[in-house]
């Protein structure tokens, strides 16, 4: 192969590797765009053989092709990891700079219909503005592991403290969540709430929806990926 | 180089970006629009005016809400979320917003609209500061685009006041 084939081909594997990555971890799920960042014209020249297949050679030659092959193993394991720190310092630097633990949720109830569905990413931003009324908030309720979306609709901000008690409810719910706060707890204050709803994308989270649903479909694109990385090497 | 693998690969990153760059103009195109809404809120009856047992008072009142939020309206706009909330300050909380009805606008037709309601959720205090309190009366408006950012807005109303007694 050629210098330009080979850095054509390596661009092609970062792109789908990209996109594979972000779509398996729900963490990293809104990145898929960035696959641009890796594509470079192709190049347009014919591959060219380099194996020889000369007699009493043979032995040379397959230890120089075993060579080469582990540096190509190394070079692609290497390519791989730093697709994947990239992703990781794209999604830490999304939450610094929007202050929040968790900058892309996955709508994953009907709860908020027919405002947001199932399967929709939001983007949250998380400040230190009081919370108000008509706020769109994604919490943690404590012994509940999954994150809930829902409006706020009752704000007491007390005088002397600055504390606030929140009660939300789902827009599409007949009543409010005081269902499922925990056990004995009337309202939500600050420190439950990850960030506010700012922004939002359509359908998006289906593939991590499917992803964490049939983890069959991870495993299948983790082996496609592997193959990739593998077959490109010719 | 040119195997089908290579091409969808290609074709399939490129049109991820195209798509994204497409929904983030279209999410800027929101800005162009400059609302102009309106709206009303009258208090029509207070219903009843009790405290509750546990301490805290309670009130129900009929509204009569009518407004017109047609030009919120855009073509990126899914739905508008509606809200009438109360809001007052007492001794012990600077500030108190209780939401009395929601509704979600689904399209500009339905945007100018005239109701008479008693409020969707209860108004209750924390403790027993409602009688003769001052109250506003704030109509909030939600923009929840096709795709994008979601803008928020409201129209402050004041001048309403709880009755001095229980009734």
């Amino acid at each position: 192969m050629t210098q330009a084939e080979k850095k054509g081909s390596k661009t092609q594997e970062r792109q789908s590797s990209l996109f594979i990555i972000s779509a398996l971890s729900p963490k990293v799920s809104a990145l898929v765009s960035v696959g641009r960042f890796f594509t470079r014209k192709d190049s347009e020249k014919k591959r060219t053989h380099s194996k020889g297949k000369k007699m009493g050679w043979i032995g040379d030659q397959i230890d120089s092709i075993k060579s080469l092959q582990f540096r190509q193993v190394l070079a692609q394991a290497v390519s791989l990891g730093m697709i994947v720190t990239s992703a990781l310092i794209i999604w830490k630097g999304l939450m610094c700079v929007t202050g929040s633990e968790s900058p892309v949720v996955v709508v994953l109830s009907g709860s908020m219909e027919p405002g947001f569905k199932r399967g929709d990413i939001l983007f949250l931003h998380m400040s230190n503005d009081p919370i108000r009324a008509g706020e769109i908030v994604v919490f943690n309720v404590d012994g509940r592991e999954i994150p809930i979306v829902h409006r706020v609709i009752k704000v007491h901000e007390h005088q002397d403290t600055g504390e606030v008690d929140v009660l939300t409810k789902g827009d599409n719910n007949f009543g409010d969540d005081r269902l499922l706060y925990a056990h004995g707890q009337l309202w939500l204050h600050r420190h439950h709430i990850m960030g506010r709803a700012v922004g939002f994308l359509p359908y998006v989270g289906w593939v991590t929806i499917i992803m964490t649903e049939k983890p069959i479909i991870k495993y299948i694109l983790i082996g496609a990926l592997g193959l990739l990385v593998i077959t490109s090497k010719e | 180089m040119h195997s089908i693998g290579y091409r969808a690969n290609a074709l399939l990153t490129f049109a991820v970006t195209i798509l994204a760059l497409m929904c983030a103009i279209v999410s800027l195109s929101d800005n162009l629009n400059s609302p102009s809404p309106a709206a009303q809120v009258q208090v029509l009856n207070i219903n009843w005016f009790q405290k509750k047992p546990d301490g805290d008072d309670e009130v129900s009142l009929t509204l009569n809400i009518s407004s017109n939020l047609q030009s919120l309206f855009t073509w990126n706009t899914k739905q508008v979320f509606v809200f009438v909330a109360a809001e007052y300050e007492t001794s012990k909380n600077a500030l108190n917003q209780v939401s009395l009805w929601d509704g979600i606008i689904p399209s500009k037709e339905h945007a100018k609209f005239w109701i008479h309601t008693t409020n969707k959720y209860r108004f209750v205090d924390q403790g027993s500061n409602l009688r003769g309190r001052d109250f506003n009366l704030t109509l909030h408006w939600h923009v929840m685009p096709k795709t994008g950012k979601m803008f928020a807005d409201k129209i402050v109303m004041s001048g309403y006041r709880l009755p001095e007694a229980y009734r």
